[in-house]
C-alpha cells in the first residue's frame, strides 16, 4: 500500500497497481461537500436508492434492507435523495 | 554465412520485422511509411508470421491498439510518418509513460503545413521530448539493424521504453541497396522472446494499467521514466556489442567518421551522413582535415559522450533537418552545444537548418559547410550561428 510519502523506489512504473479489487481502499467520502441524511422513520424499503448510488455508500444487509450511509464511499452525488419518493434522505 | 540482398529501406524495415515476428502489427498507411505495413500484410496472407494484423482506421487507434497489445503481454509493432505520428501524439506518450516497449518504424517525413511529402526530420523532433528511445539510420542497413537490436533494448528490465527507429522518407526507404540480412534462425536468436512481468492476461495476477495518477505520484513516476532512459544508454552500447559479435558490424551512440584528427566537424543523422562521408574523403585527399560525426541515438542524448568526441575539433557545423522555428536554433544543435557546455568544453560551434521537405541536400552543399567553419577558424569569428544551406534567397 502507498501512500502521498511513498519514496519513487515505492512506486511501481507507470503506476501499475499488481492487485485486483482494491477500490475498496480508495475512500472517496472527502470529495463531499454536502451530504445525505437517512430518515428511517420515512424509508418503505422500496429499493431504489441503493442501485442508482455511483459509489458503495448505501449498504444492504442480507434482509435486503437498506442501513445508514457509509460516508467513506459517498462523494455527496445526491442522487439518492433525488430518486426517493418518500423523503427518506435529504441532503445538508 | 548471411543473406546478401537489394532491398529498400521499407523492404529491409520489413523484412526485420518478418523475422522477429511480433504478436502484434497495428499500422496506418502514410507515404512513405505505407510500404512498410503493405509488405508486412503479405508477410501475414502468406503465412510467414502468425502476427496479429490489426488494420486500423487512423494512427491514434494504431498506437491505442499497439498500448493495448503490449499491455496485454504481447510484442507490439507499427509505422508511420509525419502527419500520422502527429494523429499518435497523445498516445505515443501514454505508451512511454505506461512503459510498453513498443517498436515503431519511423519514415522520417515533413509535418504538414502545407503539405508536402517529403523527407526532413519535424516529425522525429516533434516527439523528441517524448519518453521513446529514439535511433537514426544512415542508410537501409542501418535500418535494418536497428529494428533488430531494437526489442532487446526496449524491453530491458532496466529500460521498459518504447523505441522508434528513424530513417529518411524515400531517401532511403525508396532507395535499393545492397542490405545484409541475417539468417532467420540468428535473427530470431539474436531477438529472443518477450517474457514481461507483469501483463493484463496473466489470470495469476490481474493487474490495472493506466489509473489516475495526480500530484502525489506523477513526479515519481516521470521521474522513474527519466531513469529508465538514463539506463538505457548502457543497454544500448551492451546490445550494440552483442549485435557486433553476431555480424561484425559495429554501432554505438554515434559514429565517428575520420574524427581522430578532425578540426572541421559536421554532425548529423540519418542518410545525410552518406552525403557527408563522400565530401569528408574528398576534402581529405585534398589535405582538409575534416571529419564527421553521426548520431545514432538521439534519446537518450549521449550529451558527454558527444561532447568528449567533439572537443578536439577547432570548428563544429550541427546540421538539423527540421527548424525548430525557435529563433535560436534547431534541436541537435541546442543538444550539442548544451552538451558541450555542461561538460565544460567549447568549440565555436554553428547550426544549419537545410533539407526542408526534401530539399535536395548536395556534397557541394556540405563541402560550403566545411569551407564556411574554415573561416570560422581563419576570422576567429562565428558570426551568425543560426544559419541555413540549400534556402533561396
Amino acid at each position: 500500500m502507498i501512500d502521498k510519502n511513498t519514496p519513487v523506489d515505492g512506486l511501481t512504473i507507470g503506476g501499475n497497481i499488481y492487485e485486483a479489487g482494491n477500490s475498496v481502499k480508495f475512500k472517496t467520502g472527502d470529495w463531499r461537500s454536502v451530504a445525505p441524511k437517512y430518515i428511517p422513520e420515512n424509508c418503505k424499503q422500496c429499493g431504489l436508492c441503493f442501485p442508482v448510488c455511483p459509489d458503495d455508500a448505501i449498504p444492504v444487509g442480507k434482509d435486503q434492507k437498506r442501513g445508514d450511509f457509509n460516508y467513506d464511499y459517498c462523494k455527496g452525488c445526491g442522487v439518492c435523495a433525488k430518486v426517493c419518493p418518500f423523503k427518506a434522505i435529504i441532503m445538508e | 554465412m548471411s543473406i546478401r540482398e537489394r532491398l529498400s529501406g521499407n523492404e529491409a524495415a520489413a523484412i526485420a520485422m518478418k523475422q522477429i515476428n511480433p504478436d502484434v502489427v497495428a499500422a496506418f498507411p502514410i507515404t512513405p511509411s505505407t510500404e512498410i505495413p503493405q509488405y508486412f500484410s503479405t508477410f501475414v496472407s502468406n503465412g510467414q508470421v502468425d502476427t496479429e494484423f490489426v488494420a486500423v482506421e487512423s494512427e491514434h487507434s494504431a498506437m491505442s491498439a499497439c498500448i493495448g497489445a503490449q499491455s496485454a503481454g504481447a510484442r507490439a509493432m507499427t509505422a508511420t510518418s509525419a502527419n500520422g505520428l502527429s494523429l499518435m501524439w497523445e498516445m505515443v506518450y501514454i505508451a512511454s509513460s505506461l512503459r510498453l516497449p513498443i517498436v515503431m518504424s519511423l519514415v522520417n517525413r515533413a509535418v504538414s503545413g502545407p503539405l508536402n511529402i517529403h523527407n526532413d526530420h519535424s516529425d522525429a523532433m516533434g516527439v523528441r521530448d517524448a519518453g521513446w528511445i529514439m535511433l537514426f539510420s544512415e542508410n537501409n542497413q542501418e535500418a535494418y539493424d536497428n529494428l533488430l537490436m531494437a526489442h532487446r533494448i526496449a524491453e530491458h528490465k532496466d529500460v521498459l521504453l518504447p523505441l522508434m527507429v528513424c530513417q529518411d522518407g524515400f531517401i532511403t526507404s525508396h532507395s535499393i541497396e545492397n542490405v545484409e540480412l541475417l539468417e532467420d534462425d540468428k535473427a530470431k536468436k539474436f531477438v529472443g522472446t518477450y517474457n514481461p512481468d507483469h501483463y493484463l492476461l496473466n489470470n495469476k495476477e490481474p493487474m490495472a494499467v493506466g489509473p489516475l495518477d495526480l500530484q502525489a505520484f506523477l513526479f515519481e513516476h516521470k521521474y522513474q521514466q527519466a531513469e529508465a532512459m538514463r539506463n538505457a544508454k548502457k543497454v544500448i552500447l551492451d546490445v550494440s556489442n552483442e549485435f557486433e559479435k553476431l555480424t561484425g558490424r559495429k554501432y554505438s551512440f554515434f559514429e565517428e567518421y575520420k574524427m581522430q584528427d578532425a578540426e572541421l566537424v559536421v554532425v548529423c543523422m540519418n542518410s545525410t551522413a552518406g552525403t557527408t562521408k563522400a565530401v569528408v574523403d574528398d576534402l581529405r585527399t585534398r589535405g582538409i582535415k575534416a571529419g564527421l560525426l553521426k548520431i545514432r541515438v538521439f534519446r537518450p542524448f549521449p550529451a558527454e559522450e558527444i561532447a568528449n568526441s567533439l572537443c578536439h575539433a577547432k570548428a563544429i557545423a550541427v546540421l538539423d533537418k527540421a527548424d525548430s522555428l525557435n529563433g535560436a536554433g534547431g534541436a541537435l544543435f541546442e543538444d550539442v552545444v548544451s552538451g558541450m557546455y555542461v561538460n565544460n568544453k567549447y568549440v565555436p560551434t554553428v547550426n544549419y537548418v537545410y533539407g526542408i521537405g526534401g530539399r535536395d541536400t548536395t556534397t557541394k552543399d556540405i563541402e560550403g559547410v566545411y569551407f564556411d567553419l574554415q573561416k570560422i577558424i581563419d576570422n576567429g569569428d562565428i558570426g551568425n550561428p543560426y544559419r541555413y544551406f540549400g534556402l533561396k534567397r
